[in-house]
C-alpha cells in the first residue's frame, strides 16, 4: 500500500477562505439591505445613514472616500469568493449531465438548492460589479435623491431588481449551507435552519422590493431635477 | 383494494455485446407488507428468471440490495411498496461497476476506497494475542460501534451530487470510516495522519454539504455531524500545517 502523500495546507485554507468570505459577504448583504431600507423611514433618515458611513458624525464632515475604501474591500472579497466558488462549478459536460440527472432523480431540497446557488452566484458574478464600480468611483452619490436618480433616471432599477433576487437567494442558501457544513446539526435543528433560511429570504426580498419601489417613486418625482443633491429638511429651513 | 404495480426495471448485461440498455416493464399485484425485495423475487420466480439483482440478508444488514428506487438510492429489502406510487422505476446504483440489470459491484469500489484511505486499524505495537485486551471506555466503545454500523451499501455515494460529478470523491462512507478509526483509542494515528488521507478536495474539503447521504442512509448514521467534525479537525490541522512536520506539499 503506498504511503499517503500530504495534500499540504492549501485545500484546507481555500475551503476556509471560501466559507469565511461567503459568511462576511452574506452578513454584509443583509446589513446593507437594512441600511438601504432606511428610505422607508423617510428621506432624512436615509440621508443620516448615508452620512454616518461617510464619517460625518465622527469627523464633523463627510469623507466619501471612506465608502470607497470599504467598497474596495468588499470588491476584493467578492472576487476572492467568486474565484474560490468557481472551483466547485461543474466544468465538463459529463459533470453537468451527471448533476442534472442526479438532481432530477433525487428530488432533494439541498441538492436542488445547490444548483440554485450556482446559477444565482453566476448571475451575481456579472451584475454585482456594475454596482460595485459605481459605488467605488462615486461614493458621494449615495443619498435619497442621488440614489433615487440612479435607480430611475440612471435606469439602474432593472439591474437592482434582478440583483436583489439573485443575492438574497444566494446568501440565504449559502448561510444555511455554511451552518450544515461546519456545525453538527441534528435532523430537527436542520429543519429549523431550513425554515429560518426561507424566513430570512422572504423577509429580505420583501423588504428589498418595498425599498426599491420607494426609490423608484422618489426617482420619478425627482426626475425633472435629476442630479440635484438632497438637502435634509432642517438645512432647508435654515437656508 | 389491491393495487396493481408496474415495475420498470433497467435490463442490461455489459458482458453481452448484443445487450442494449432498456427498461422492461413487469406487472404485479401488491400484497400486504410487500417489500421491493419480495416483489423482485416474485418477478424472478413468476415472470422472468433472467432478472439480476443482489440480496443476502433481507434485513438491511448486508447492504447488497441498494438500488435507485424512483431516482433515490435505497435498500430494496427495507422499502415497502406501500410507500411508493403504483409506477416504480428501478435502476442500478450509479457510480459503481454494473454487473447486470440491478446488480452492481460495490465491493470493488469499497476496496479501492479503503486502500486509498488506509481504512483499517493502525496499531503502534504488535498485538499480543495472549495478553488481555486493553480496556476501552464504554462510551467510546459505543461511539466506535455506532460508526461501525455502516454496511457499505453505497447509497451515500449514489445520493451524493459531488460524487456523481467527481468520481474520485471519497463520499460519506470514506469519511465515516476514517471518523471511526479516529475515535478508536487503539489506532495510533493522529490528525496529521488523517489529514494526509482526507485533507484535500477529493476528501473532506470536496464535500459540498448537499446532504443527500444524510437523508438516504438506510442505517440513519449521523453523517452530517461526522463530516462537520472531521472538517473542523482537518481545517485546524491544515491551518497549523504550514511548514509543520508533514511538509508543505507544494
Amino acid at each position: 500500500m503506498p504511503a499517503p502523500v500530504s495534500p499540504g495546507p492549501w485545500p484546507a485554507r481555500l475551503d476556509l477562505l471560501q466559507s469565511a468570505t461567503g459568511l462576511f459577504l452574506a452578513l454584509f448583504m443583509w446589513l446593507h439591505m437594512l441600511f438601504v431600507a432606511s428610505i422607508l423611514f423617510g428621506t432624512d433618515a436615509m440621508w443620516r445613514v448615508a452620512r454616518f458611513f461617510e464619517g460625518y458624525y465622527l469627523f464633523g464632515r463627510s469623507l466619501p472616500w471612506l465608502v470607497s475604501l470599504f467598497v474596495a474591500v468588499v470588491f476584493v472579497l467578492f472576487a476572492v469568493h467568486a474565484g474560490l466558488a468557481l472551483r466547485k462549478f461543474p466544468s465538463h459536460w459529463r459533470q453537468h449531465a451527471a448533476y442534472w440527472r442526479h438532481m432530477r432523480g433525487m428530488r432533494h431540497g439541498d441538492t436542488t438548492s445547490w444548483l440554485a446557488q450556482v446559477v444565482t452566484g453566476f448571475g451575481v458574478f456579472f451584475l454585482a460589479p456594475v454596482h460595485l464600480y459605481l459605488m467605488l468611483t462615486h461614493p458621494e452619490l449615495i443619498g435619497p435623491y442621488e440614489s433615487a436618480d440612479r435607480v430611475w433616471s440612471g435606469r439602474m432599477w432593472p439591474l437592482y431588481l434582478l440583483l436583489l433576487l439573485l443575492v438574497e437567494i444566494h446568501a440565504g442558501v449559502g448561510l444555511y449551507r455554511l451552518a450544515v457544513k461546519w456545525l453538527a446539526v441534528g435532523d430537527k435543528a436542520r429543519m429549523r435552519l431550513m425554515r429560518l433560511k426561507w424566513g430570512f429570504t422572504v423577509f429580505f426580498i420583501a423588504l428589498g422590493l418595498l425599498t426599491l419601489a420607494a426609490y423608484v417613486r422618489l426617482g420619478i418625482e425627482h426626475a425633472p431635477h435629476a442630479g440635484e443633491p438632497y438637502l435634509p429638511t432642517w438645512q432647508r429651513t435654515l437656508s | 383494494m389491491t393495487r396493481i404495480l408496474d415495475f420498470d426495471i433497467l435490463r442490461h448485461n455489459p458482458r453481452d455485446a448484443a445487450s442494449v440498455p432498456r427498461l422492461q416493464r413487469y406487472r404485479l399485484a401488491e400484497t400486504s407488507g410487500m417489500t421491493l425485495f419480495i416483489a423482485l423475487t416474485r418477478i424472478r420466480e413468476e415472470l422472468d428468471p433472467g432478472v439480476h439483482f443482489d440480496f443476502v440478508c433481507r434485513a438491511a444488514v448486508c447492504g447488497s440490495c441498494a438500488m435507485l428506487i424512483n431516482g433515490r438510492p435505497g435498500l430494496a429489502c427495507r422499502t415497502l411498496t406501500a410507500t411508493l406510487p403504483a409506477h416504480i422505476r428501478l435502476l442500478p446504483l450509479p457510480g459503481f461497476a454494473l454487473i447486470a440489470d440491478l446488480s452492481v459491484d460495490t465491493g470493488r469500489w469499497m476496496r479501492v476506497m479503503s486502500e486509498r484511505l488506509h481504512a483499517w486499524l493502525h496499531v503502534a505495537t504488535a498485538v499480543d494475542l495472549d495478553a488481555l485486551e486493553t480496556r476501552m471506555d464504554p462510551d467510546r466503545a459505543e461511539a466506535v460501534y455506532e460508526l461501525d454500523r455502516c454496511i457499505e451499501c453505497g447509497c451515500c455515494v449514489a445520493a451524493c451530487g459531488t460524487a456523481q460529478m467527481r468520481p474520485d470523491f471519497v463520499g460519506a462512507v470514506g469519511m465515516i470510516k476514517l471518523a471511526r478509526f479516529r475515535l478508536d483509542p487503539r489506532d495510533a494515528r493522529d490528525d496529521g495522519d488523517f489529514f494526509d488521507l482526507l485533507g484535500d478536495d477529493d476528501g473532506v474539503f470536496g464535500c459540498m454539504s448537499l446532504l443527500g447521504c444524510q437523508d438516504v442512509c438506510p442505517k440513519s448514521l449521523s453523517l452530517q455531524t461526522q463530516i462537520a467534525h472531521l472538517r473542523w479537525a482537518m481545517a485546524r490541522r491544515g491551518l497549523a500545517k504550514a511548514g509543520a512536520d508533514h511538509g508543505d506539499g507544494i
